[in-house]
């Protein structure tokens, strides 16, 4: 077999992951491809890469294929998410000022209790908040109004902002937002350089949030069939591969090299581990499967998730929701990942879709090779996303 | 004669602004602002209702300008980062060029393309020159390498210059690595030893 070379972007996250390690761990080489992967400034740069074919697949925002289908944002290039890189990830944190005044009144930073933190956080605000994230279409930003909408936030004035991670400590201390959502390792940066403390971890908010997506273009999809099956297996190796506790420290290492992260492994290795230090006291919290590649199929493209999504964006942009969420589902490529993967290892479940937010406990599911567990998808408030229900 | 277009380039440094801006005058007669990366970034490009904003492609605040095409207010014009028809091979042109253009909806290919011509001429030229700046500090700092390991050698060989070079080239012959790179293998490990 002929080494092909694959361009693919990327951007310095903890969540880039798969796609370092399939090239790191020979797990490309061994599918006969060779990824060159390309460290990108900023998400539009990813998508624009993608859209005008300077790379041939992408990390990119869960969100973004969506937005793309629906014709918001600047490029509307159609673009498949093949598969789910990782699942949760991102931490909401606040700046000192805040920090001090959620601390005045006692507030324990448990790093758990999504209802708890907006109730401490509606009591301190003096003014609006201004929040945060990498993106106008993240999971970041969906998660924070998620959490807006049903706590007490919802009465206090917030705003969203978009501010470039490797930024977002530095705009904290500036004063130019008094909050964040944000990918590892950039919360603990922040944490380190004493510019903020953490509030919750995303999955409080929503335990089984697709976070970025592998994406390439639809017709490339098409037309290089046997490059994309190489590449999906590739990185779905690399997933397995992190799954594995011992592979953490050497993922870490890996990922902290200069061409990659270029911080401390011991930044990456809090998120891969799930242990925290989340203010500048010193605290530690635990999070369980605070970012997963592997485990209950996270790799598969629920239509469903598109679903979700896009039902959010449509009602913000003034888009009809029915005919944005088919739009969606579309380009989350459940056919593609069955079609691609069922020569390989991994088990898929039986369907493309779920009732987003109703599974309570892990639950064994009917699977092509009838051993596959799905992991607790519920939101925190408990509601369950029925897309026939909400069109 | 039709109205001037008003072009908002983003720009923290002063000398490449001032370059661009030069550039795109001389290609029309054009209203040209220089902003420079801040907080609010999308709300000060929009009060200058912009035709076309130009920024550099590195640039990491890029993603605060996606804003702007989400502006919904009645007032403000939606801005497209153009992709579609004739302009699809200028976009891959200035992509590869290292600069991002947003457009405003409905401005003409006529119109654009001249400006377009020029700012993808100029950031070229630009980007030429960064990647020359930076290989000759990439050189220089390999020198300076070199020259340490070389020096760590004589003396703990007793041996001279041009011997500790030759055994430096045979190392990193030997195990098909970069000469700077042995050296600063070994600057490393000297440091650490000390």
């Amino acid at each position: 077999m002929k080494t092909v070379t694959l361009p693919v972007a990327y951007m310095p996250l903890v969540d880039a992951a798969p796609l370092i390690v399939a090239q790191e761990m020979g797990f490309a080489e061994a599918e006969g491809i060779a990824l060159d992967l390309v460290a990108a400034p900023s998400w539009s740069s990813v998508r624009d890469m993608l859209a005008f074919g300077r790379v041939d697949a992408a990390h990119l925002l869960s969100p973004v294929p969506v937005a793309m289908a629906l014709g918001l944002g600047g490029v509307t290039t159609p673009v498949s998410a093949v598969m789910v890189l990782s699942v949760n990830g991102n931490v909401i944190g606040v700046g000192r000022t805040l920090e001090a005044r959620l601390r005045q009144n006692g507030y324990g930073f448990d790093f758990a209790d999504v209802a708890g933190a907006a109730k401490a956080l509606a009591r301190v605000a003096e003014g609006p908040m201004v929040f945060g994230v990498p993106f106008p279409f993240s999971m970041h930003a969906e998660l924070l109004r998620y959490w807006f909408e049903h706590t007490e936030l919802g009465q206090t004035a917030v705003e969203i902002r978009t501010v470039p991670p490797p930024l977002m400590a530095e705009a904290l201390a500036a004063g130019d937002i008094d909050a964040f959502c944000v990918g590892e390792p950039w919360g603990s940066v922040a944490v380190d350089q004493g510019s903020g403390a953490l509030l919750l971890p995303g999955k409080a908010i929503w335990s089984f949030a697709p976070e970025k997506v592998l994406a390439v273009r639809t017709d490339w999809a098409e037309t290089e069939p046997h490059l994309l099956r190489r590449l999906m297996r590739a990185v779905w190796t690399a997933g397995q591969w992190l799954a594995q506790p011992d592979a953490r420290t050497a993922a870490a290492e890996i990922l902290s090299r200069k061409t990659y992260l270029d911080v401390s492994p011991e930044l990456i290795d809090r998120a891969l581990h799930g242990r925290f230090t989340i203010s500048g006291h010193a605290e530690q919290r635990e999070v369980t499967g605070f970012v997963e590649f592997h485990e209950g199929a996270a790799s598969f493209p629920w239509r469903s998730q598109a679903r979700w999504m896009a039902h959010r964006l449509s009602l913000r942009h003034g888009l009809a929701p029915e005919a944005a969420m088919d739009k969606a589902a579309q380009v989350y490529r459940s056919d593609l990942y069955r079609g691609h993967m069922v020569a390989g290892d991994a088990d898929m479940p039986g369907a493309s879709e779920k009732l987003e937010g109703s599974i309570r406990h892990a639950t064994a599911v009917a699977s092509q090779k009838g051993q596959l567990t799905l992991l607790p998808d519920t939101f925190f408030d408990g509601r369950v996303f029925d897309p026939d229900a909400e069109s | 004669m039709e109205p001037k277009l008003t072009i908002v380039v983003v720009e923290d440094d002063r000398d490449r602004a001032i370059a661009i801006v030069d550039a795109l005058k001389t290609a029309g007669d054009h209203e040209v602002v220089v902003i420079a990366n801040a907080s609010g970034l999308a709300r000060r490009i929009v009060a200058h209702a912009p035709d076309i904003v130009l920024i550099d492609i590195d640039n990491p605040t890029r993603d605060m300008l996606e804003e702007l095409t989400l502006a919904s207010g009645p007032l403000e014009r939606p801005v497209a980062m153009f992709v579609s028809g004739e302009a699809g091979g200028l976009a891959r042109a200035a992509i590869e060029a290292g600069v991002s253009a947003y457009v405003v909806d409905g401005l003409s290919p006529e119109r654009l393309k001249p400006v377009m011509d020029t700012a993808i001429a100029r950031f070229r030229m630009v980007k030429q020159m960064r990647t020359e700046l930076a290989e000759t500090r990439r050189a220089l700092e390999e020198r300076k390498v070199l020259d340490r390991a070389k020096g760590l050698l004589m003396k703990a060989k007793g041996i001279e210059e041009d011997a500790a070079y030759a055994l430096l080239r045979k190392t990193a012959m030997d195990q098909g690595r970069r000469v700077a790179d042995v050296a600063e293998a070994l600057v490393t490990a000297s440091e650490l030893l000390r």
